[in-house]
């Protein structure tokens, strides 16, 4: 039972943050949990449509000579999948994530910036939407993700498909930047009292290298972009070839970001795993300093790769050592990753319950796929076999496997935090099962297709050149991976009805969100609590009652709408952070933005004007939040 | 000494081809893991020490993975880092791979320096000109232009110039060795080399649009006599043909569209835009490895290539079935 006084205080607390139900809340709510489960809500949808989009494919591809699909069907499906994928789901799934339990972990109410928050989030649905209204009209991006020039210049693909291309990455962009330098300073600046950079969970380190991973690739890409809408509708000539442009600069620009990208990708799914295997091995993650620096090792040796994806374009060959050697360099934090792992569940007691089940898949299927991704370092084997189905199967085991993977052991391990109810955990294995099956069904038959020879962007093969039988087996594989992430979708749903309560801790898990109660009130804490270690919840026992008990009233701050800022390294409080009460500005700043997108899109310059003006104004009005808040 | 070939040793020829690939299902087919050149069997050696040792990684992660499921009770407290723990961590994190990796670095320098080896001055040089959704094939020093097809001498090295036409393609003979890009605005050359006859299948690697899936080409590595012999038809002084049909048939082609896109040595068909058809009736394949040269697929390409291949720049053609019978029987008479 809780105390007279925190009741008094959580019921004043709930006031001062609470915000009114109704429409207006999902428009205007500034709340990271709300709009962390919006991302993921989201980010879901993408990933229903990619999946869908894979599913298309496989039935095209199940055997020679398919006529289900033309090829410009299915040059718009590969493209948009893996644009989908790799833009539209796995990122904003792992922000999503990330801003629901980044500030539960360090022990804050909200993230530094809850207005940017909510922008962040406004921009990724609003680029979501304009990217696949392309498909409306019949022109999806149809040139693959990687969008190379020639091809995807104007005298080759004239229609809209690249400027759906070229402006809804450079519109997402937006999104992921502003979502990044949030993480950075809510990281640096929101963590509660005595949090230092050393009891930093390992998971809120991989989200600042991530974020960090971010904010110096991503200009990149967006350059990459603007040069090319740019050579496209003002003929700007950077990427033409008969008037001095180069169109390995693409390449370069593309891949400076999109390496980067890869661990942009699977830095927060590692950060997933670590955050799991001490909840289900009862024990401490070993090596947790050296895993907080493979994180950081990663994100930045990322950046030093890049030519691995460009051995077949010609380059000179000191180059070519020099790439190989960096992309073998990056295997080493990987592999002392994997080996922590391994120790820690060899040395603990683990617990199979599902999310751990999903880890276990992980760790195999990542190590399949790290160590095929170390013969592409290997540049003779990586010009043989580059743009065949070998690669293909390589990404999705390190894409799909190191990434979707930890996502689903997220959704069963933290869903339980979000609604208060738990997943069936029977159904939890059966889901487990058929993905992990259905996946390497799917994705395993396609290195040997590839090893025979089978390119890969390609709608359709002949019969009779040993790809047949393997083609098949991925179809095949396709739709029991599907029927496992079904299962997952209908247990979800099931346990938002149905599911036992959670209680605030159903794992005896050792981080910072499991102290709070399932789903957590609005202000998250009670108190901001100090931490002395980081298995915090197993080290300290008051903290379990922090929701019942006020151990100190001036940690619960109940006087107004703030949280507590302390310094970066040691975490000393500093500051009393006023934070923004709920506000349309971010959702309209964002509505201007996308008018801004849609104008160059369409060309009609008056709804770049309009947009531009609503996005100022949305501006201004952020920038003096009294006079629309007041 | 050749003789220039008739008609009929030619079509003889050619039917010796076309019984080939019925009996080999069109060429070999294009597994790197069955190389038929130098290049091709460095890398599949390289693929099978790399496969090897991951195969091993695999399978000790596995073994690791269960140790962990099925150990019940652990050492020590929970908060413990046991020695093994972290000799398991460092060992198999940081020394296994650097010494692998080592060796693999120093393995794959030793390739790349192979593998870039120039061709000797006096070997064949072929460009190969991509151009979307084919390959157009010169031999700048004999005069040979030819499409799709790429005649080599088994046993030589062969020196390939790559451009391309258009967008980005890329060359790839999996059985001969790795791939090469075509980039626009450069010229990369690249060594191909077969070890025994045979035909071996390429494709185009890099997406290159609609019919990027049909874009076939075909390496015809012959013994170095038959490979003359080769040359040699290719570069005799064409004649018309003597049979009446395929007469009416060559003043058709000059007549109609045809002659608009296409070259054939020897007419007026002076066009540029397709490929070179001077010895289509050699040629194993229709439309880029699209479907085997025969009478009917032909017929069936001239008349409807759109149902064949989807998007190629060739329009439908009409005619009425004489002149098809006619224009089918001049275009497999070429050599």
């Amino acid at each position: 039972m809780a105390t007279p006084l925190a009741l008094r205080l959580s019921e004043r607390l709930e006031k001062t943050w609470e915000e009114p139900p109704g429409l207006g809340t999902w428009l205007d709510s500034v709340d990271h949990k709300k709009i962390g489960k919006h991302y993921i809500y989201t980010a879901f949808l993408f990933f229903t449509a990619g999946g869908i989009e894979a599913l298309i494919m496989r039935a095209q591809l199940a055997r020679p000579n398919e006529r289900l699909l033309n090829p410009e069907a299915y040059n718009q499906l590969f493209s948009m999948h893996g644009i989908t994928m790799i833009f539209f789901f796995v990122t904003p799934m792992l922000f999503g994530f990330g801003n629901y339990f980044v500030p539960l972990m360090i022990g804050a109410r909200d993230m530094a910036f809850p207005r940017l928050n909510a922008f962040g989030y406004w921009i990724f649905l609003f680029a979501g939407i304009f990217m696949y209204s392309s498909f409306l009209i019949g022109r999806a991006p149809d040139d693959g993700w990687f969008n190379y020039v020639p091809i995807a210049g104007a005298r080759f693909t004239p229609g809209l498909n690249i400027d759906y291309y070229t402006l809804g990455l450079a519109f997402l962009g937006i999104s992921t930047t502003v979502g990044s330098v949030n993480f950075i300073v809510t990281i640096f600046k929101l963590r509660a009292p005595g949090m230092s950079i050393a009891r930093l969970p390992l998971y809120v380190w991989a989200i600042l290298a991530t974020s960090f991973a971010v904010v110096f690739a991503l200009p990149s890409l967006t350059i990459a972009n603007v040069m090319l809408e740019l050579d496209r509708r003002a003929g700007f000539n950077f990427f033409e070839v008969a008037k001095g442009g180069d169109v390995v600069l693409w390449q370069h620009l593309f891949w400076i970001f999109g390496h980067p990208d890869v661990y942009i990708i699977f830095l927060p799914a590692v950060g997933i795993v670590s955050t799991i295997i001490p909840a289900f091995t009862r024990r401490r993650i070993i090596g947790y300093v050296w895993l907080a620096l493979a994180t950081m090792a990663t994100a930045i040796i990322g950046f030093g790769v890049w030519v691995h994806h460009m051995f077949a374009v010609g380059l000179p060959n000191l180059s070519m050592a020099f790439f190989s050697a960096a992309s073998m360099l990056i295997t080493i934090p990987s592999g002392v990753q994997i080996f922590a792992w391994i120790a820690t569940i060899i040395s603990g007691r683990p617990v199979f319950k599902t999310p751990m089940l999903f880890i276990m898949g992980f760790v195999f299927v990542f190590v399949m796929g790290g160590v095929t991704g170390v013969m592409f370092a290997s540049v003779p084997f990586d010009q043989q076999i580059t743009d065949s189905y070998f690669v293909v199967a390589h990404f999705h085991y390190v894409l799909f496997g190191g990434a979707v993977f930890p996502i689903f052991a997220a959704i069963h391990y933290w869903a339980p935090k979000m609604s208060g109810r738990m997943l069936h955990e029977g159904w939890g294995k059966v889901s487990f099962w058929l993905i992990f099956l259905g996946f390497n069904l799917t994705f395993f038959p396609m290195h040997i297709a590839g090893l025979l020879g089978m390119p890969r962007r390609i709608y359709t093969y002949h019969g009779g050149l040993g790809w047949d039988v393997w083609n098949l087996l991925s179809t095949i594989g396709g739709f029991v991976l599907a029927a496992g992430l079904l299962v997952v979708v209908l247990n979800f749903l099931w346990s938002l009805r149905a599911g036992a309560p959670a209680g605030s801790d159903p794992w005896g898990a050792p981080d910072l969100e499991w102290a709070t109660s399932s789903p957590p009130p609005h202000y998250n804490f009670l108190e901001i609590p100090t931490v002395r270690s980081n298995t915090p919840l197993w080290d300290q026992p008051e903290l379990r009652e922090m929701g019942r008990r006020v151990h100190d009233l001036q940690r619960t701050m109940a006087e107004g709408h703030v949280t507590i800022g302390t310094t970066v390294v040691d975490a000393e409080p500093e500051a009393i952070l006023p934070m923004p009460e709920s506000t349309f500005v971010p959702v309209v700043t964002a509505i201007g933005v996308t008018g801004i997108f849609v104008g160059f899109l369409t060309l009609i310059y008056p709804v770049i004007v309009i947009g531009g003006a609503i996005a100022i104004g949305g501006l201004q009005a952020w920038v003096r939040p009294k006079e629309i808040v007041g | 000494m050749h003789a220039p070939p008739t008609r009929r040793t030619a079509l003889s020829a050619g039917s010796v081809v076309l019984a080939f690939m019925a009996t080999a299902g069109c060429a070999n087919a294009p597994s790197t893991l069955d190389p038929h050149g130098p290049g091709a069997h460095r890398i599949a050696t390289l693929w099978w020490f790399m496969f090897a040792v991951s195969a091993a990684v695999v399978l000790v992660v596995g073994a690791l993975l269960l140790v962990g499921a099925v150990r019940r009770g652990r050492r020590g407290g929970p908060g413990e880092e046991p020695r093994w723990a972290h000799a398991l961590m460092f060992g198999g994190g940081v020394a296994f791979p650097v010494i692998i990796l080592t060796a693999l670095w120093i393995w794959t320098l030793r390739d790349i320096a192979a593998l870039s080896q120039p061709a000797g001055p006096d070997a064949v040089t072929i460009d190969v000109i991509g151009h979307q959704w084919w390959w157009e094939v010169r031999y700048p020093r004999e005069g040979i232009v030819t499409a799709n097809d790429i005649h080599v001498p088994v046993g030589q090295r062969v020196r390939l110039r790559l451009t391309t036409q258009d967008v980005l393609h890329s060359f790839w003979v999996p059985q001969l060795t790795g791939k090469t890009d075509l980039i626009a605005g450069r010229t990369n050359t690249m060594t191909i080399e077969a070890d025994r006859p045979g035909v071996y299948r390429g494709q185009c690697a890099e997406f290159c649009g609609l019919q990027h899936a049909q874009m076939i080409f075909y390496v015809v590595a012959e013994a170095p006599p038959d490979y003359q012999a080769w040359v040699a038809r290719e570069t005799a002084t064409p004649t018309s043909p003597t049979d009446p049909m395929a007469l009416e048939g060559e003043q058709l082609f000059e007549r109609a569209p045809c002659a608009a896109c296409h070259t054939i040595r020897g007419t007026s068909a002076r066009g540029t835009l397709g490929p070179d058809l001077s010895d289509f009736g050699a040629r194993l394949s229709i439309g880029a490895g699209t479907v085997p040269n025969t009478r009917g697929n032909l017929g069936g390409w001239i008349v409807d290539s759109q149902s064949l291949k989807p998007g190629n720049l060739m329009p439908p053609i009409q005619l009425d079935p004489r002149e098809l019978q006619a224009l089918i029987a001049y275009l497999e008479s070429t050599r």
